[in-house]
């Protein structure tokens, strides 16, 4: 309790025979120091890594295993790192695995392989931003709501790269790029660098740059936004660019992972990076967000899988542990913001 | 009862019922009392409305009228006071309620479902069935009847609403209200969307309501539409009844003063010296039209001079504010700020060239609330806080700070978010955004709505410091007082023309009220009214 001021504040009139009325003003607490929120989170991932130990004393925690969660998560971390700026942003984007699915392919097609790894990396990478900023510009400039966009984008892209690869599985012959993004440095997969470095790149970029700070406030209320002199359909078209971005770096992650680009790749990824997103404590109606929300979302399914698979279950139960974890995620988050949002 | 049915113009239908005729009105309201969080909206309310009367409410923006339309409607329940509705207590506690007891109100949106039929609208929430099922033949030939005692048979009842111009709309609304068998109809401003001859129709209805025994609630800024159809006057000032049942005839003079006659219960400012420098000509405005909003608006705006916009809700004055904002686009005219063009129609514009906006409605258009502070404040400046794209925190907060301070925002914590704010100290964070950015014109528009006295206190002494800082100030508020007090020059709009453009000093609450009320006074006042009226 940082700040007591609940004395009234009127200068008003000695002349003014009417009591002033009720000042409305309570103290107030600027923020929690911890976030409870977060905190819980972690809590859960916790709770979870101990019934993986417990089932699983000799395979679960080890380095290997570890070390497979993580290269795992690797890529729908990536995309749900572009999940959290869309939403945040207030907007929802359906067509991620779809980006995927083609960005792995035409990455894998035996002409783009002629050029070498870089080429390829390029490749991913353009295509995945291409995708995501046709989904921002009819957003912002087409004006269609982005449900419905991104479900156009998520019908034709993987349909674009059935076409594509003939819906064979392409297989990476170049060795350049399978040796790299297959490697480790400093004794640590180069997935998981790339994870790291997505999320620090990230972070800065929301909560340390006015980009970010304008995603807010394009989320928290577009009109506001705009009368303050914000762009807001470029910036809407860029977020989207980002989010295509990020699944063409995962299609990237997907290919050295599975050595291999095809259709069916990123399926669900829309699914599971909404859900991370949503867990990780990001409003789905935008302006407040959190991107370390979003990572320990996407490690609680991802140890959730671990623990299923090291103990030979069925993944039936699989989901409906994961259908939990989400009510149970959402329901404490409306909580929490009924308490904190008291309207005025 | 005689009620003339070719004659749409009914004198004055309920007038040869006299009060104690009937013996007890069919609604009786006393000391009703409504608070809202900061704000006394209704402080004693009295109403009495006859058996087949047509009541009209008269009162300015801010007086009262909305809310106890609301109150009558069920939407709101009074904090006190008593009503009777046939001479018996009864309890308006919910919409349906009131629909019960036979008190059906018309808003002024219209509340109808533009994707259902007319028959649908008609019995919407009331629908006409059998065992679960819904009786669509009954429903359609009620709602054909409805509309041929209206006089509108040509409207089918299988007709999607969305399709019906506004004044069928309105009939649509109303046969709803007698699909409830209403007792007691209440109409807010129901002329403001239609043509004259609608007007007629209107009215040629409302009379024969009244003459059917219906009592008619009729709330209209336009005192000759209270003339041709009202029986008896009840006019509202600050909350209170400051008049009730005074004959409709009754001289406009004296209907305004009881509608300004105000109450030493508002702080309003005193007039200061102005700080207007005449050589320095910050803002001008050209010709500025907006196909059915406003039309060929013109004015300047000097270093340190606030210029005031006064006119009913409606009038078009946040829409001007708007259109210079660059949020609108212009349909004719132009904007300068210091002699350079601006865009038509671009926000960044203006901000650029030092247009601030702090808009009507502060919390959809103006405020990040979930968001701190400092946040708020730098929203419209982040450029000016960065290097490279980051943003440079420290210096955001200390700026923030600063003018929090200078502002005396309390409290001065720039962490806080803004919703937690009171509605004045929300007001001031929306200022304070482009004070950061040292505009050089700001446009407040209604600054003081929900805010307490004591804020409004002020922020009128904030926007005499901006004025004395060589700001050019535009403010548009509803309360005639306020532009009075504040403005060196005020601007008197009414459907969106501008009648009058004069130095405050030569105005009165009165004149004000009589150019936005009736466009008549405007004929000597500024010479520039072509129609006293429509």
């Amino acid at each position: 309790m940082t700040s007591k001021s609940s004395t009234p504040v009127l200068a008003t009139g000695t002349d003014d025979p009417t009591p002033p009325p009720r000042q409305r003003e309570r103290p107030r607490r600027g923020g929690f120091p911890v976030d409870v929120r977060l905190a819980g989170l972690v809590g859960v991932l916790l709770l979870l890594c101990l019934v993986g130990y417990i089932t699983r004393p000799d395979g679960f925690l080890t380095e290997a295993n570890i070390s497979t969660m993580l290269r795992l998560a690797a890529a729908i971390g990536v995309v749900s790192v572009g999940m959290t700026f869309v939403i945040i942003s207030g907007g929802i984007d359906l067509s991620v695995g779809s980006i995927v699915a083609l960005s792995s392919v035409w990455m894998t097609t035996l002409a783009t392989q002629s050029y070498g790894p870089v080429v390829m990396v390029l490749c991913g990478l353009l295509v995945g931003l291409a995708c995501g900023l046709v989904n921002g510009l009819l957003i912002s400039y087409g004006k269609i709501v982005p449900f419905i966009a991104t479900l156009a984008m998520y019908a034709s892209a993987r349909g674009l790269a059935e076409r594509l690869s003939g819906r064979r599985t392409q297989v990476v012959s170049e060795t350049g790029f399978t040796t790299f993004f297959r490697g480790a440095f400093l004794g640590i997969p180069v997935l998981i660098w790339m994870l790291a470095l997505v999320f620090a790149v990230g972070w800065v970029l929301l909560n340390r740059t006015n980009f970010g700070r304008r995603t807010l406030a394009v989320g928290g209320n577009a009109e506001a936004a705009r009368l303050a002199g914000i762009d807001v359909k470029r910036h809407t078209a860029l977020v989207y660019g980002i989010a295509g971005l990020c699944c063409g770096i995962a299609a990237i992650m997907v290919v050295a992972r599975t050595t291999s680009g095809a259709s069916t790749n990123g399926l669900f990824y829309e699914l599971d990076a909404i859900a991370a997103v949503v867990i990780g404590g990001t409003l789905l109606t935008g302006g407040r967000g959190s991107l370390i929300g979003t990572l320990v979302g996407v490690l609680i399914f991802t140890v959730l899988n671990s623990i299923f698979t090291q103990n030979n279950l069925d993944t039936d139960i699989q989901n409906i542990a994961k259908g939990v974890i989400i009510v149970a995620a959402v329901l404490l988050q409306s909580t929490k913001l009924r308490r904190r949002i008291r309207k005025t | 009862m005689t009620a003339g049915a070719d004659d749409p113009v009914l004198a004055h239908p309920g007038q040869d019922v006299g009060p104690d005729d009937l013996g007890q009105p069919l609604l009786r309201m006393t000391g009703i009392v409504k608070e809202f969080p900061g704000v006394r909206a209704l402080d004693g309310v009295e109403l009495s409305v006859l058996p087949g009367e047509v009541h009209c409410l008269l009162g300015q923006n801010g007086a009262g009228k909305s809310t106890l339309i609301k109150v009558l409607a069920g939407a709101h329940r009074p904090d006190h006071g008593e009503i009777l509705w046939r001479g018996e207590p009864a309890v308006l506690a919910s919409p349906v309620a009131a629909l019960r007891l036979g008190i059906a109100t018309m808003y002024q949106e219209l509340d109808l479902v533009p994707g259902l039929s007319v028959a649908e609208n008609v019995f919407l929430g009331h629908e006409r069935s059998r065992f679960g099922f819904s009786r669509r033949g009954a429903a359609r030939a009620e709602a054909a009847a409805l509309m041929r005692r209206l006089g509108h048979a040509e409207i089918p009842p299988e007709r999607e609403v969305g399709l019906l111009s506004a004044a069928g709309q309105q009939l649509v609304s109303m046969a709803r209200a007698l699909a409830h068998d209403a007792r007691l109809i209440v109409m807010d401003e129901p002329t403001a969307a239609l043509a004259s001859d609608e007007v007629d129709n209107l009215f040629r209805i409302v009379g024969e309501l009244a003459a059917d025994g219906v009592s008619v609630v009729y709330i209209s800024h336009r005192l000759e539409e209270i003339r041709r159809i009202g029986s008896r006057v009840t006019v509202l000032k600050d909350g209170r009844t400051v008049a009730s049942g005074l004959p409709a005839g009754t001289p406009t003079g004296e209907l305004v003063n009881l509608m300004s006659g105000r109450q030493v219960s508002t702080v309003f400012p005193v007039r200061e010296e102005s700080a207007a420098d005449e050589r320095v000509e910050v803002l001008k405005v050209e010709g500025l039209t907006r196909a059915g909003e406003f039309a060929d608006v013109s004015f300047t705006v000097h270093a340190g001079e606030v210029l005031g916009i006064a006119g009913l809700v409606g009038a078009g004055r946040s829409e001007i504010l708007e259109t210079v904002f660059g949020a609108r686009r212009p349909d004719a005219g132009t904007v300068s700020v210091d002699g350079v063009r601006l865009k038509p129609g671009s926000v960044s514009a203006a901000v650029k060239a030092g247009i601030g906006l702090a808009p009507e409605e502060r919390k959809s258009q103006g405020l990040l609330l979930d968001l701190p502070v400092a946040h708020n404040v730098t929203l419209a400046s982040l450029g000016t806080y960065s290097t490279a794209g980051f943003t440079d925190r420290a210096r955001e907060m200390a700026d923030s700070r600063a003018v929090l301070e200078k502002l005396e925002l309390r409290p001065a914590d720039p962490r806080r978010l803004v919703g937690t704010f009171s509605g004045g100290n929300q007001q001031k964070a929306v200022v304070a955004r482009w004070l950061v950015r040292g505009c050089r014109v700001l446009l407040l528009d209604e600054p003081t709505r929900g805010v307490d006295v004591g804020a409004r206190a002020e922020l009128y002494r904030l926007v005499h410091e901006l004025a004395a800082d060589g700001v050019a100030v535009v403010l548009v508020s509803s309360e005639v007082p306020e532009v009075l007090g504040l403005a060196d020059r005020v601007l008197v709009l009414r459907e969106g023309e501008v009648l009058a453009d004069r130095p405050a000093a030569e105005l009165t609450e009165a004149d004000v009220l009589d150019i936005v009320m009736e466009g008549s006074a405007a004929t000597e006042l500024a010479g520039v009214a072509e129609e006293a009226s429509s």
